[in-house]
């Protein structure tokens, strides 16, 4: 491996080349097992690297071969006819607003709950608590809070986020409802990258500024949310990204109608009380799977869907790659 | 706590009494007890500096300072006098920065510290002042330059903007902070760029914008901690001057484990060791007489 030649300026025995073997740039023979492990470790990244180009490869044939321009602009339709079923402006809309709705739930709270965790974080037990109530809702698969979030918004007093019947019965799928439980996939990104940046600021800084007769309010307001400034773009990305791949929470709780379906006259908050859907609603109705069964649909706005999350983790790796502010502890 | 590390070469005896002679001002050319003669030449080391009027800002009345069972500080007491540098010296671990940071109250945020013990600030008790009101009156420097992650304007202002405002009256503000920023030394290597951000500025400028940010505030009394311990050379001697031109309006603490440093800036020094405070004097008595022998071999082993 090392290829640095043995020192004998100052008099000592070079350390590095046994006897017989001195200068020698051949790599040392080794076991087999670990010839084999080498092996079996080169082979898995290849493989991984083979799996994602063939995803990526497949999709951009196929989605190259089905997508047409007007597909991004024109409506769904229901109808047996293929060529009459239209394209999939709405489910786009939708997963823009779905995403948008959920990252500004998730935002402020998860922020919030990290500032908490790390600046103030007593009692000691009450901040396990939160910590492990994050890591739990990290793990809940997301039907689970899909259905979870139907019981509560079923629930009449939630009625005004969503549409009611007639009989008063509360119908609890509306985009509040699949944001609001959309920013729970959300939140512990948000608060793990928050934190994990909140941490990297050394505790002088934070002295510095009370040395300053500052309180400990605009300390974590002008000081510390603005050094952890990349932390929390971070955690709202890739939070984001989750969100717009979501099906599951769609499927159940944003009502899977196949147009934006505003319920009342209110321009926006019609829309974000009504149903819709999204990309990958869509994609799964259309699936052999769904109803659809028009897999030419399905792989056109499949191809976008993956579009916009490559977008979104390429922006994850710019704001990464931005410098953040880097104190000598 | 960091561990105690003895200084180089000389040894200190550590299980025998602090050898502390009572008289507050001992000649400087006598010799002491052990019958050896100043270890340090004072006179050929030491430049000379303008004496200024002095006035007596903080008074240190038996304080000492426990983070959980270990006692970090054991009853000190001195004084911070305006017109002066007072230093404090010492080994690792020996309470200088503890003391330090009793006296803006920095200590509290440490869960364990517990204090015992008077300090006054122009009289008056600093427990009874509100913390945010005593730390606009004492400022602080740190060992690792510390600006804040916004443009170099914004840190020098923070200080001076109230709490919950954005950036208000820039104008208003602007002159306080060409001020600040001109008795820091840097003004006229930043004039152009106060937009651009502090923490792109080399280590010895993000110092002295450090120092113009604690100026700003208008504070009486300044304590700095090790300011320049990571400082290159040429950093050290700009602060180092300034300090000295500060000392006539505010009254100076710094903590340094450089002695040659403290020998160059201070006007008293205080030599602590093991949360006591051995010796404290004048920075010629302490460096050329020291009266108590573990001052003299601190600071012959650090000389030798």
């Amino acid at each position: 491996m090392s290829t640095r030649q043995p020192t004998t300026a100052l008099g000592y025995p070079p350390v590095v080349a046994p006897p017989g073997r001195a200068a020698s740039h051949e790599e040392p023979s080794w076991g087999t097992r670990d010839k084999i492990g080498l092996a079996a470790a080169w082979a898995a990244g290849i493989l991984l690297c083979l799996i994602a180009a063939s995803i990526m490869g497949y999709m951009l044939y196929r989605g190259l071969q089905y997508l047409q321009l007007d597909m991004l602009v024109t409506h769904p339709l229901a109808g047996l006819d293929q060529s009459k079923t239209g394209g999939f402006l709405d489910p786009i809309l939708g997963t823009f607003l779905l995403t948008v709705v959920g990252i500004a739930i998730a935002l402020p709270i998860g922020v919030a709950i990290a500032v908490w965790l790390t600046e103030y974080g007593k009692p000691s037990g009450l901040a396990r608590a939160v910590e492990s109530g994050v890591e739990i809702v990290a793990g809940t698969p997301s039907i689970v809070l899909a259905i979870f979030g139907l019981l509560i918004f079923q629930q009449s007093a939630f009625g005004f986020l969503s549409f009611t019947a007639a009989g008063g019965e509360v119908f609890g799928r509306s985009f509040f409802a699949a944001g609001a439980m959309m920013s729970l996939i959300a939140l512990p990104l948000v608060v793990g990258a928050t934190r994990e940046s909140l941490q990297a600021i050394p505790s002088h800084v934070r002295e510095a500024s009370y040395a300053l007769g500052k309180d400990r309010i605009s300390t974590i307001r002008r000081v510390l949310l603005p050094g952890a400034r990349r932390g929390i773009a971070t955690g709202a990305t890739l939070g984001m990204g989750r969100i717009a791949g979501d099906t599951a929470i769609v499927v159940i709780l944003l009502g899977a109608s196949l147009q934006l379906t505003p319920e009342g006259h209110t321009p926006l908050l019609g829309t974000l009380k009504g149903t819709g859907s999204t990309l990958t609603s869509y994609v799964y109705n259309n699936s052999p799977a769904g109803e659809g069964n028009a897999p030419e649909k399905a792989y056109a706005a499949a191809f976008v869907l993956l579009l916009i999350v490559i977008l979104l983790n390429f922006a994850v790796d710019l704001i990464a790659r931005r410098k953040e502010p880097v104190w000598s502890r | 706590m960091e561990s105690l590390t003895p200084p180089p070469l000389r040894r200190i005896v550590v299980d025998q009494e602090p050898t502390t002679v009572p008289q507050p001002r001992a000649p400087a050319t006598e010799t002491n007890g052990h019958g050896t003669a100043a270890v340090v030449p004072a006179a050929a080391v030491r430049p000379q500096k303008r004496r200024t009027r002095v006035t007596e800002r903080m008074q240190v009345d038996r304080l000492s300072v426990a983070y959980g069972e270990k006692l970090a500080v054991k009853a000190v007491s001195l004084s911070v006098r305006q017109g002066e540098v007072l230093a404090l010296i010492g080994p690792s671990g020996c309470g200088k920065t503890t003391l330090l940071r009793s006296l803006n109250r920095l200590v509290e945020l440490t869960p364990t510290a517990g204090r015992a013990g008077r300090i006054l600030l122009d009289g008056q008790e600093v427990d009874r002042m509100e913390a945010t009101q005593l730390r606009r009156r004492v400022g602080m420097l740190f060992q690792q330059p510390n600006p804040f992650p916004m443009s170099i304007f914004d840190n020098v202002a923070y200080g001076l903007r109230e709490r919950g405002s954005r950036r208000p009256h820039r104008r208003q503000l602007e002159p306080a902070v060409i001020e600040a920023l001109q008795r820091a030394g840097l003004y006229e290597e930043v004039a152009d760029d106060l937009d651009h951000p502090a923490l792109a500025l080399s280590g010895g400028q993000q110092q002295r914008l450090c120092i113009a940010r604690s100026l700003a505030v208008g504070p009486e009394v300044l304590l700095l901690d090790e300011p320049c311990s990571a400082l290159d050379p040429r950093s050290t001697e700009i602060i180092e001057q300034l300090i000295i031109g500060l000392r006539s309006e505010i009254a100076i603490v710094i903590v340094t484990h450089n002695l040659q440093q403290a020998n160059r800036v201070a006007d008293q020094v205080a030599f602590m060791y093991l949360g006591d405070l051995i010796e404290y004097g004048s920075a010629e008595q302490v460096f050329g007489a020291p009266r108590a022998q573990r001052t003299r071999d601190y600071v012959a082993g650090s000389f030798g």
